[in-house]
């Protein structure tokens, strides 16, 4: 199955997603609210994706951006499911109920963006020293060690 | 025993200020939650690391014993973060190269794949066919360095030190390649986005078959002199079960994956680079044990040794000299957008995540290390082994923590 015929196939099976689905770089992208991400993850699983390889954050300002990367094996397909949440208010429904392997991945998003995952079983740091403060890879984190490399252009 | 009159006695008394020192210590470690025994007050919490002989790298383990049994073993990682991830979004995407060395010291070579894969498929560079060609040959020799690596330190584990003497020697073969091949003999640096640093010196593809010829019959040899033991066998079998829908509901990848029978091989599956040419098969487990995930390991190694065959092979027909893809700019500034490739490392599954906003640096580079969510599967092995056995159980997951931490 290639990309073209997972959008088909997904667009008959879930009608309400197919509107979400983008194709960019060869890669699947489905982007849905961050209240429909449970539901979507289920779809999907349904559909034949049974692996979560990782998951991310990309902080864009006022909204982060969570990453899941998904991969259906029998399919041979990989998936981006992308998600935003405000800055303000950065929670987000845990998926370790559905992936087990997601609880490492969402520990290390917490320790290094601060977002917190709603039913998360250990939502702890994980690379970062239990007392440390802040999140560094938030663009807005400052350290005096952090040195801007002049601009080469 | 006649004590001599001459020692001042005062002297080997321990003062008060040690005293005191070490009773701060002591309540330091209470303040850590995860000293407190979490079951039975009986059970006796050791903290095993963060460097220690036998953790392979810098890790701290905390582990509750109920005598000698495992009751609780949690992994305390990130002793060896660097913020690879926050350094990069700093550095131009050429100077992000040499961070990618450091992710996985035993494998760099497959980081630099991964990042030069997500780069290309971000800015649309072609590679030059000679030069994907060189990519699997030294990426398949640095899965047999990495892999004697681990098998070694599964022989030391287990007592059979002998074992890794030999693994080494192989490994070091390897290592010598490589250095012909770049000049250095850990942190690469070869693989660049748009091809690769150098071609191949004159007279390599010679010693490179001479290896390849060699090292199946050393791996028989290993095969005999370790999984043949006793001792190593009791030490191996049945210790650190993993069934096939645990490994793939818990995000594992590579060996350990394959150790449990999951058929699953992004060289085959996902077809990438050039792979899709060579005569290949997937070594596989069957109970997912210690033993399985290390002779799984043992058989990859001569498997590579075919793909280089048939790469070198194919290598002689390609033009000599073109290993860079034509018109490749000084500064790399890709279009807006976010790209995820992922390369079958010597560990299994290892992707990079990039986010361009049009500018010479990433705005943001993730990587999927398979060592990390591999050993996310520890508490669960160990449970119910004996303390020595987590020794082992550590070992058979092959985490490298340059690459866990990042």
């Amino acid at each position: 199955m290639n990309i073209t015929e997972l959008r088909e196939y997904l667009c008959t099976q879930y009608p309400d997603l197919c509107p979400l689905f983008s194709i960019e770089f060869g890669d699947g992208v489905l982007t849905v609210p961050s209240d429909r991400l449970g539901e979507a993850m289920c779809s999907l699983k349904d559909l034949g994706f049974d692996f979560l390889g990782m998951l991310t954050a990309v902080d864009y300002g006022d909204e982060f951006e969570l990453v899941y990367r998904l991969r259906a094996r029998e399919m041979h397909l990989g998936l981006f499911l992308k998600t935003r949440v405000p800055r303000e208010a950065p929670h987000i429904r845990s998926v370790t109920a559905l992936w087990p392997s997601a609880n490492w991945h969402e520990r290390e998003v917490f320790d290094l963006f601060g977002i917190v995952f709603d039913g998360h079983p250990d939502l702890r740091r994980i690379l970062l020293p239990d007392d440390w403060v802040g999140h560094p890879l938030r663009k807005d984190y400052e350290d005096p060690n952090i040195i801007r490399r002049p601009d080469y252009l | 025993m006649s004590v001599p009159s001459d020692i001042d006695r005062e002297a080997m008394v321990v003062p008060a200020d040690c005293l005191e020192a070490a009773e701060s210590l002591r309540e330091v470690g209470a303040q850590d939650g995860r000293l407190t025994p979490e079951g039975d007050e009986d059970h006796l919490v050791v903290n095993i690391g963060p460097s220690h002989p036998s953790t392979h790298g810098v890790c701290r383990i905390v582990v509750e014993l109920d005598g000698e049994i495992v009751v609780r073993a949690e992994p305390v990682i990130g002793h060896l973060h660097r913020g690879i991830e926050k350094m990069a979004e700093n550095r131009t995407y050429m100077q992000v190269m040499p961070l990618t060395d450091r992710l996985d010291y035993v494998g760099s070579m497959y980081a630099n794949w991964a990042y030069c894969r997500a780069v290309e498929r971000l800015t649309g560079i072609r590679v030059p066919e000679r030069a994907e060609y060189i990519r699997v040959i030294v990426c398949e020799l640095q899965r047999i360095a990495s892999h004697m690596m681990s098998i070694g330190s599964t022989g030391a584990d287990t007592g059979a030190f002998t074992a890794f003497m030999y693994a080494f020697v192989q490994r070091e073969k390897v290592v010598d390649l490589f250095e012909a091949v770049c000049g250095a003999r850990l942190t690469y640096n070869y693989v660049r986005p748009g091809g690769v640093a150098a071609d191949l010196p004159e007279g390599w593809e010679e010693k490179c078959r001479a290896f390849i010829e060699q090292h199946p019959t050393a791996m028989v040899e290993l095969d005999r002199l370790l999984f043949g033991n006793v001792i190593a066998r009791a030490r191996l079998k049945d210790i650190g079960v993993l069934d096939p829908a645990t490994a793939v509901a818990w995000g594992a990848t590579g060996p350990v994956a394959r150790g449990s029978g999951v058929d699953w091989d992004l060289r085959r599956d996902d077809a990438y680079s050039v792979y899709p040419r060579f005569d290949f098969d997937v070594p596989l487990g069957e109970r997912g044990d210690c033993y399985d995930r290390a002779r799984v390991r043992l058989w990859e190694c001569v498997q590579s040794c075919r793909i280089i065959g048939q790469a070198l092979d194919q290598l002689a027909e390609c033009e000599p000299g073109v290993i860079k893809a034509d018109g490749l700019p000084r500064l790399l500034a890709p279009r807006p957008g976010d790209a995820y490739d992922h390369i079958e490392s010597a560990r299994g599954s290892l992707g990079v995540y990039l986010v361009s906003d049009g500018s010479v640096r990433p705005y943001r580079m993730k990587v999927r290390s398979p060592a990390f969510a591999n050993l996310a599967l520890l508490p669960m092995l160990a449970r119910g082994h004996t303390l020595s056995d987590l020794v082992v159980v550590l070992g058979s997951l092959d985490p490298v923590f340059g690459e866990v931490d990042r």
